[in-house]
């Protein structure tokens, strides 16, 4: 069975050493020992709680191949870019489910909702700050994410898929800013969506009714509101997890890309050395 | 790319990769920097800038003027540089939806094998280019006035005249200059067209769906008419 490596663990979660190991098992009274046999049993319980959960679901493999994979020579913090991006979701997501509790999907009683949540509940204000701004925060992240991979040239091969998912992202982060923008449902919000409504409608083809689909009809309506709500807190997020989870899966598979002016020398004689030319000795 | 090239940079990456640190807990501890950056920052906005609340929203309103989100800003912008209408569904969905399809298949037409930046000339200057492009719809719209805004000089004495149509919301259905809607007549050169006397009857007696401006004081019913008659 494949153990889960004790490097991976915090020092008090590592298997203590045997008694008798260490040469000092003798000396203790009868009862200090029955002590002492109780409380290693408690230290290795969890490390014996990894091991069960590892018997039964075999993710040792996975989390060491995950964890330990090696990211190349000359990664910098270009690289934090992608989960930047990820980080910014997910300050969307858990604020998204804390303004749910509070918001009412309804015409009528919307704008009352934001204004109780923004004025009476604890934090309200700044949950749906942290909601608002973590928005535009999360397009500038995609967007940088997005100028590295390009410049880098990391959507080459072998990677062309993992771009093509995270243009999709791309796409999936504006329209949940296109949905969310209705949701406080005051002037701005309102009158920005009948706009939005309006040159969806221009459209060739499906134009018109992807427009009736958003409307829920061929006016503004209440349902618009809700159809709005769910897309917004049902739909894309959901879509967006899977494809963070496709986008992932490729990183973790493919590795991230070394610095495109690193070179290594691999031609046979050399690839005993492994030579790889200084940073930027890379160019001319 | 050929596929020698493909086993080439397989070869090279592995290589490098071999040469670098494993990702626990190296690039583990990069992405936790960043992630207390980026939440401390979006902390400091919410504080700093706060979220209120605008006016409740208002289906009755014709005045109030539609802004969208500033990253749409340059759709936004789009939509005011391409003016005539017949083209606007160009703006609207056409340059967008060539932009996203060109995006989305990039690495299928990009065929260069090399990754370097300075050493792609073609794709760098191009990645730049629509970076300053997208910067400057981005920052072009977001100067740009609201519509309601009428752009036209007017001489001092009309400026009452001018500041009251703009307040009465006409634009919402004339165009008047730059900004204004297309759904009744275009009012730049009015004055040329109808007298100040015909300009007045149709205010306070309009034809079609137009509300009557019957309401309003004298004076300000005034302003508007000179205003409106010295479009020429």
């Amino acid at each position: 069975m494949a153990k889960f490596p004790d490097t991976l663990l915090p020092k008090a979660l590592r298997k203590p050493a045997k008694p008798g190991e260490n040469g000092n098992s003798n000396g203790a009274s009868a009862n200090g020992e029955e002590k002492s046999v109780v409380v290693e049993k408690l230290k290795e319980a969890p490390v014996d709680l990894v091991g069960w959960v590892d018997e039964r679901t075999g993710a040792t493999p996975f989390l060491t191949g995950m964890l330990l994979r090696k990211v190349p020579k000359g990664t910098n913090w270009f690289y934090t870019l992608g989960s930047a991006t990820m980080f910014a979701f997910v300050v969307q997501a858990l604020t998204g489910v804390f303004l749910a509790m509070y918001y009412t999907p309804s015409p009528v009683e919307a704008y009352a909702s934001i204004t109780n949540l923004t004025n009476d509940v604890f934090m309200g204000e700044f949950v749906r700050g942290l909601h608002k701004w973590g928005a535009s925060v999360m397009i500038i992240l995609i967007f940088l994410h997005m100028g590295r991979v390009f410049f880098f040239g990391a959507y080459k091969y072998p990677r062309e898929l993992n771009w093509v998912i995270g243009v999709v992202l791309i796409v999936l982060t504006l329209v949940m800013g296109l949905t969310g923008y209705l949701l406080p449902f005051d002037q701005r919000s309102y009158w920005a969506t009948i706009v939005a409504m309006n040159i969806n409608g221009t459209g060739p083809i499906v134009g018109p009714y992807l427009a009736d689909f958003l409307r829920a009809g061929a006016e503004f309506e209440s349902t618009t509101l809700s159809r709005f709500y769910a897309l917004h807190m049902l739909l894309v997020p959901g879509a967006i997890i899977a494809m963070i989870g496709a986008h992932l899966y490729l990183v973790v598979k493919l590795g991230t890309t070394a610095p495109p002016w690193l070179r290594a020398d691999t031609k046979p004689k050399a690839l005993r050395t492994e030579k790889v030319k200084s940073q930027n000795g890379g160019g001319s | 790319m050929n596929s020698q090239e493909k086993e080439e940079y397989l070869r090279e990456y592995e290589v490098l990769k071999k040469k670098g640190k494993p990702f626990f807990p190296y690039a583990v501890a990069k992405d936790s920097i960043m992630f207390l950056v980026v939440v401390l920052v979006i902390a400091a906005m919410s504080i700093i800038l706060g979220a209120e609340q605008g006016p409740k929203a208002d289906p009755t309103t014709t005045t109030y003027t539609p802004r969208p989100e500033w990253y749409f800003f340059f759709v936004f912008e789009l939509l005011r540089v391409i003016k005539p209408a017949e083209l606007t569904p160009l703006a609207t969905i056409g340059i967008p939806t060539i932009c996203l399809v060109l995006l989305l298949l990039l690495p299928f037409y990009d065929r260069n094998a090399e990754r370097d930046p300075r050493k792609r000339p073609v794709a760098t200057s191009m990645g730049i280019m629509v970076i300053i492009a997208m910067a400057l719809l981005t920052f072009l719209g977001a100067e740009a006035g609201p519509p309601t805004e009428i752009t036209m000089e007017a001489a001092p004495q009309y400026e009452d005249g001018k500041v009251a149509v703009a307040g009465q919301g006409c634009l919402t259905c004339h165009k008047i200059g730059e900004n204004g809607g297309t759904l009744g007549p275009e009012l730049t050169h009015i004055g040329a067209e109808l007298p100040a006397a015909g300009i007045r009857r149709t205010l306070l007696n309009p034809s079609g769906i137009m509300p009557p401006y019957t309401e309003l004081p004298p004076e300000k019913l005034d302003a508007m008419v000179e205003y409106l008659a010295s479009l020429r």
